[in-house]
């Protein structure tokens, strides 16, 4: 007997869906025989791991939290990515977007709330779409690869920021430290339940989530993104714009990435200062792909990653396990979701060997 | 209350065999231990900064046995989601945090609002309140030993210093080291550069190969890593370690190391809270509390090696204050005039390289 693989000529719609599923049940038992291995109870450790985050409503806040510059952030590269433009630099359009926002924020600490906070997230959206505008830039005018400048741009950005937090945008009354000053009461981010620290971003997260979904699937530019993204050819015969589409792509999510970093620092950080991303505009990649690039799956992904970065806390907090356990579970759950991607265009045929020799049965298994 | 605590001591018993150590016999039986939280910026396997809080916590749980019990959460990034572990630790029961790393601050400020009964204390920041105290180390006492050191040995008279941000402890840092040499040697010079990070180790190594293309005989380092070190070594050139002994990474180049002590500050501390006697302070400590130590002086003739120990001997009886003046500026004008001391409130903000430091800040 063995196990093969047939091509299906087309994608099977059960495991487009059914594949995150079984990956994330893979995922969850091969965990569990790693927490067992490590000397915890699996089941006691995979509670604590994914259930206990959500126990209180703090934590269940932290979670949201974590997750709003995560799904802000997946969403445009999911749009991007279905185009099949490779913005690999959301986190320096997540600083950059920050940085003008924040600049904003700085300098006119006293206007009112209704003036103020608006114009600092118009700043913040406006500075993130300049910055990835350069991508789009140099990949149609001088055919530069997106995939390299944006990465580039991203280091560029950072520098920036640490820039200013050391010189002209120091906190004159912050001991030296390289960070800004806090933000004024007006251009902080709003809790939507007060005092629980869930604030406007995580609410805007699924609501632009959902608004992007209707521009993929109802509208003439979103059949011209996906045309574009999964035939090029067809999308030149159909006489649709490449410039004007890949402006777009870099655009949207330029803007939305700008978006998640001024929430962020005027909502949970409240000032600039030299790390104001864990690195989320990289793991907003991951978060993409794990929701199949669709806006939707977008939002369960994010919550899905920043659960499970709460989870490795908690893991640390309640069993005393090494905080690598976070890490394993994300680079478990991205291989499972790869293999049982393979179920998508290929079926699994049990089949009756063939009589053949030993060595043959080996080569092929090989 | 009890019944949480007895279903997470059953877990820790089956988990590690620390909480064994710590638990005794009858988990419901024995009087409710203090619950003591620590999070660090690093992994505790960072040989540096991150261990050497941990030694102190290990040091606190061999004093105190079955009285306390800790937990520790490593790898905490200085972003929101530190905000999560200090709230989640506080609703976990426990009564005294340490947070080990400065950007942690304004995050311990909101938690520690939000939890008035929980005593937290923050290493390297400045900002208080009732429930909020703040630790740190006078690591320039050790700086300017070292500079001292470097100031007897070097040929060239110029000493290359891999730094890390422009923050007052670090400038302290490189004026301290500088006074320190220019007390063997006055004509010596200090030249930096400055990484942007506490711990890059292939820019830390880039950046002590920098300074010794560019004439450096002796280096140190104000970052986390063995990396400056072992380059330094790899060149046959002297340096010194970083926040705990590295000899094992460099055992003929390596002349001594800056250790930082926390074990003493957190039994300390640790005993305040259990007798109930806790109260918001801001700690500095150095040579003189033993939160300061200084490796073991390796690798130099005795000579250096005495006028080492004098120093420290010095230093320790408050005999040698280090920032008297007159200091000069790197513009030539005295900043604190002859025969005054710069004030810890000066110093906590120092923004001011002195004459003999190359270079700028940012």
């Amino acid at each position: 007997m063995m196990l093969r693989l047939e091509p299906r000529g087309e994608r099977a719609a059960l495991w487009v869906y059914g594949a995150p599923a079984l990956a994330l049940v893979c995922t969850v038992l091969i965990t569990g025989a790693i927490f067992a291995i490590l000397g915890a109870p699996p089941v006691k450790a995979i509670e604590t791991f994914l259930l206990s985050p959500l126990d209180t409503l703090a934590g269940v806040a932290s979670v949201l939290v974590r997750s709003a510059p995560l799904i802000l952030i997946g969403i445009g590269l999911a749009l991007c990515y279905r185009a099949s433009v490779w913005n690999i630099g959301a986190d320096g359009q997540f600083t950059v977007g920050a940085i003008t926002g924040g600049g904003i924020a700085l300098n006119f600490p006293h206007a009112p709330f209704a003036l103020l906070y608006p114009a600092v997230l118009v700043a913040g959206i406006a500075g993130g779409m300049a910055y990835a505008a350069i991508v789009a830039l140099l990949k149609l005018r001088f055919n530069a690869s997106e995939i390299l400048t944006s990465l580039m741009l991203t280091y560029i950005a950072q520098l920036l920021l640490v820039w200013l937090v050391t010189g002209p945008w120091r906190d004159p009354h912050g001991f030296g430290f390289p960070q800004s000053a806090m933000f004024p009461d007006a251009a902080t981010t709003p809790d939507v339940f007060p005092g629980t620290g869930i604030h406007l971003g995580c609410l805007l997260a699924p609501l632009l989530a959902l608004l992007v979904w209707l521009l993929m699937t109802r509208s003439t530019l979103g059949f011209q993104l996906r045309v574009l993204g999964a035939a090029p050819r067809a999308a030149r015969y159909g006489g649709f714009s490449q410039a004007r589409l890949t402006w777009i792509a870099l655009l949207v999510s330029g803007g939305l990435s700008g978006l998640a970093g001024i929430i962020e620092v005027t909502g949970p950080i409240g000032q600039l200062t030299t790390s104001i991303t864990p690195g989320y505009g990289f793991t907003a990649v991951i978060v993409a792909f794990l929701g199949r690039l669709h806006p939707v799956g977008v939002i369960f992904a994010g919550l899905l990653l920043a659960l499970s970065y709460r989870g490795g806390d908690a893991a640390q907090i309640s069993l005393g396990m090494p905080n690598a356990v976070t890490g394993i579970f994300q680079g478990i759950l991205l291989f499972c979701l790869l293999g049982a991607d393979v179920l998508i265009l290929y079926r699994v045929r049990l089949r009756r060997r063939a009589r053949l020799a030993p060595v043959a049965a080996t080569e092929r298994a090989s | 209350m009890s019944q949480i605590g007895r279903r997470e001591f059953a877990t820790l018993l089956a988990g590690s065999a620390a909480a064994l150590a710590a638990g005794g016999a009858e988990p419901a039986s024995a009087a409710a231990p203090l619950k003591v939280g620590f999070v660090y910026l690093g992994p505790v396997g960072d040989f540096g900064w991150t261990y050497q809080h941990d030694v102190g916590r290990k040091q606190a749980v061999a004093h105190y046995g079955g009285k306390i019990v800790t937990t520790f959460v490593e790898n905490v990034p200085e972003s929101p989601s530190c905000q999560a572990v200090f709230e989640d630790l506080a609703a976990k029961g426990n009564q005294l945090i340490f947070g080990t790393s400065f950007g942690y601050m304004n995050y311990m400020v909101r938690v520690a609002k939000r939890y008035p009964h929980v005593m937290f204390e923050h290493c390297t920041g400045y900002k208080r309140a009732a429930n909020l105290a703040t630790y740190n180390i006078r690591f320039y006492q050790g700086r300017y030993v070292q500079g001292v050191i470097a100031g007897s040995l070097s040929k060239t008279g110029v000493a290359g210093y891999v730094a890390s941000v422009p923050v007052p402890e670090v400038v302290q840092g490189m004026d301290a080291f500088l006074l320190g040499m220019r007390s063997v040697n006055p004509k010596a010079q200090l030249k930096f550069v400055m990484i942007d990070s506490w711990y890059d180790p292939g820019k830390e190594g880039d950046a002590a190969k920098a300074l010794i293309d560019q004439g450096c005989d002796i280096i140190t380092q104000h970052t986390d890593s063995p990396a400056p070190l072992q380059t330094a070594a790899s060149h046959g050139i002297k340096a010194f370690g970083e926040a705990t002994d590295m000899i094992k990474f460099a055992p003929k180049d390596q002349l001594t190391a800056i250790v930082n002590n926390w074990g003493g500050y957190y039994i300390q501390r640790i005993g305040l809270a259990l007798a109930g006697k806790w109260h918001s302070t801001d700690t500095w400590g150095g040579v003189h509390s033993g939160m300061l130590e200084m490796a073991p002086f390796r690798n130099m003739p005795a000579s250096t090696e005495a006028l080492a120990v004098k120093t420290v001997a010095a230093i320790g009886a408050h005999r040698n204050r280090i920032f008297v003046g007159p200091l000069t500026n790197q513009q030539g004008k005295v900043f604190v005039p002859a025969g005054e001391v710069m004030s810890d409130a000066a110093l906590s903000g120092l923004q001011t390289l002195v004459d003999g430091v190359e270079g700028h800040l940012g």
